[in-house]
């Protein structure tokens, strides 16, 4: 059985007669209809008749209430069985009681100024956290007993040996595409052997040390930050300093050493594999290995080679960083490990992108 | 009270953001005494604690542990009072990536020229002293949170501290576990004349363990009682005191 409602016109009170079965379902059906009857008429007195409700849970109790508050004042329910009443005196009419809370907006000023001093205190925050990182990194030279190698070569492990087949599909499928891509326009001279060179240069001064940075990010500086951000919700960070164990030389020195160690290697490990890759293309144009061999090998010198690796280790240090001090930062509860995962792996792209822009403007003024 | 103050806190307030949580306290705790802060939810226990252990530093006022200024210590000053106290956080915060006895291991292989199987002979010791022989090799996940908390407890002796620092130990416990997690404090406490801060709210835990309380109230910021709680609950001239020892503990009785 479901619920009816009909309003009546008593003088100056405008009564709404209920019937049937109020829950939840039948509530919602009633609820529109019964507060455009009240905005409509706007009647100086409302009153309930109950007396043929044979059910009414919290969604019914919820309707007299509202209608109430709507109201602004106390309405009469006439004829509610007993055992419903007791429900609706539960939530005694309070004249006092104010409207429901609006969400409060801020000015367009007040959220710029809130946004900059965010901003301020968050960019105070990441040098005080590198000044730290200098500090220990020093440290870690002149004692290299007190680093904890063994949680860095773990770190390098995970981050390192584990990445080693997505860096070998992605290093290989790079190449493969770079040289199919480039071999159209260079087939209209005849020039396709060229492809070695144009692989050889774009991979090894600039796809691989990005790519691999990219990579490390996406797997490691989240990692990093998740972990971390979670010691910090677990309060394991503030056992930690507790037991006079800085964060830092603790946490984050073995992921900035191994982050140093294993973005050069991956970076290495990636520009021969997408060499690989490039060399099918350009053997099944017909060219010998050995042809493709010395192309290659001309093209590329070593100063082409370091100034890529140099980039990849700068890389490395900002990724494992931006993801160390990410986690560092987070707030409490799980939506905070969730925001400094995404946190570290925007800014660590964000930041390696814009290191490679200054890299390749001073490599441009050296004339490397 | 008595002259041996082992922690002194003069005048200390504590600020979040410019909001005042405890506005301006002072109090001593004894040595070899259980102090126990209490207050219902939200009055600042937590917040006084991660003050004493020197996580943050005070708004205002100082606090001394044997005498130093743990606000004011840095480098090996503050390090040598780190390693005089030991803390177990609410939810023990055991290493997750290491077994009990790494993690009760970890401070002794940081601070100490032990050689590696005189550290784990100590760690399983300490592990030993709170019952949970034999759980040496498991991992945090792996056991219970009443285990949890013991072995946040061994790890924060590993170098016998003089003072041990416990955060809502009953909080989240079975009233079973609870009283022995209480009948381990009082044995520590006596055995090894460790003083004990804790902060709770569990009274049947209070009237247990504790020789001092001091409690702290949300309105007011201050501490609103200090004593021995079966005095607090009988003649605390504070009303709302005497309430809050009475009515819970009355419940207590007739539960």
């Amino acid at each position: 059985m479901s619920a009816a409602l009909e309003l009546r016109d008593e003088g100056d009170t405008l009564l709404f007669v209920l019937s049937g079965r109020l829950d939840a379902e039948s509530t919602g059906r009633l609820w529109t209809e019964a507060f455009e009857g009240l905005d409509r008429k706007k009647p100086r007195r409302a009153a309930v008749d109950a007396s043929a409700v044979d059910y009414c849970d919290g969604s019914g109790i919820g309707l007299l209430v509202e209608l109430r508050r709507r109201q602004g004042q106390e309405i009469e329910v006439r004829g509610l069985a007993p055992q419903f009443k007791s429900l609706l005196d539960l939530f005694p009419f309070d004249t006092k009681e104010a409207p429901a809370p609006e969400r409060r907006r801020l000015s367009v000023t007040v959220e710029i100024g809130r946004g900059t001093s965010h901003i301020l205190s968050d960019l105070r925050k990441q040098v005080a956290f590198t000044g730290e990182l200098l500090v220990n990194l020093g440290h870690a030279l002149r004692h290299p007993r007190d680093v904890r190698w063994r949680d860095a070569l773990a770190v390098a492990d995970a981050a390192g040996v584990n990445a080693l087949p997505i860096i070998s599909l992605m290093g290989f499928l790079i190449g493969l595409i770079l040289a199919f891509q480039s071999a159209i326009p260079l087939k209209q001279f005849g020039a396709e052997l060229y492809v070695a060179d144009l692989v050889a240069i774009s991979v090894v001064r600039e796809l691989g040390p990005l790519m691999t940075a990219i990579l490390l990010a996406g797997r490691s500086g989240s990692a990093f930050a998740a972990e971390i951000g979670t010691m910090k919700v677990n309060e394991e960070i503030d056992a930690l300093t507790t037991m006079g164990l800085t964060p830092v030389r603790f946490l984050v020195l073995p992921r900035i050493l191994a982050g140093i160690v294993v973005a050069p290697l991956l970076t290495l490990y990636f520009n021969l594999v997408s060499l690989v890759g490039a060399a099918v293309v350009v053997m099944s144009f017909g060219y010998p290995v050995v042809t493709y061999n010395n192309q290659v090998v001309h093209a590329l010198t070593l100063t082409a080679v370091m100034s890529g690796l140099v980039k990849s280790f700068v890389f490395g240090v900002i990724i494992a960083g931006v993801g160390c001090q990410r986690g560092l930062t987070t707030g409490t509860g799980a939506i905070a490990v969730g925001v400094s995962t995404t946190r570290s792996v925007v800014a660590g792209i964000l930041l390696t992108i814009l290191v490679d822009g200054v890299f390749s403007v001073v490599y441009y003024a050296v004339g490397i | 009270m008595a002259a041996d103050a082992i922690i002194r806190v003069e005048n200390f307030t504590a600020a979040y953001d410019g909001k005042t949580v405890i506005d301006d306290i002072s109090f001593e705790v004894n040595r070899g005494e259980v102090f126990v802060i209490l207050g219902g939810s939200g009055c600042g226990k937590s917040t006084l604690l991660k003050h004493m252990i020197g996580l943050y530093p005070p708004y205002r006022g100082r606090i001394f542990i044997e005498g130093k200024d743990i606000a004011a210590a840095s480098g090996a000053e503050r390090l040598a009072i780190l390693k005089r106290i030991g803390v177990m956080y609410q939810m023990g915060a055991l290493f997750g990536s290491m077994t009990l006895l790494e993690n009760v291991r970890l401070p002794l292989e940081e601070y100490t020229e032990l050689p590696p199987d005189a550290m784990d002979a100590i760690a399983r010791m300490k592990l030993q002293l709170v019952s949970m022989k034999g759980t040496e090799e498991q991992m945090p996940s792996e056991i219970s949170g009443g285990m949890k908390k013991r072995a946040a407890i061994a790890r924060a002796m590993a170098l016998d501290p003089q003072i041990l620092f416990l955060d809502e130990p009953s909080a989240g416990l079975d009233p079973i576990t609870s009283a022995e997690l209480d009948g381990l404090i009082q044995k520590l406490a006596k055995s090894l004349g460790i003083t004990f801060v804790v902060v709770t709210h569990e009274l049947p835990s209070i009237f247990s363990i504790a020789d001092r309380v001091i409690m702290l109230d949300k309105r007011v910021k201050k501490i609103v009682a200090m004593g021995k709680p079966a005095e607090l609950r009988d003649h605390s001239d504070n009303p709302w005191v005497r309430q809050f020892f009475n009515r819970e503990a009355e419940a207590v009785n007739a539960g």
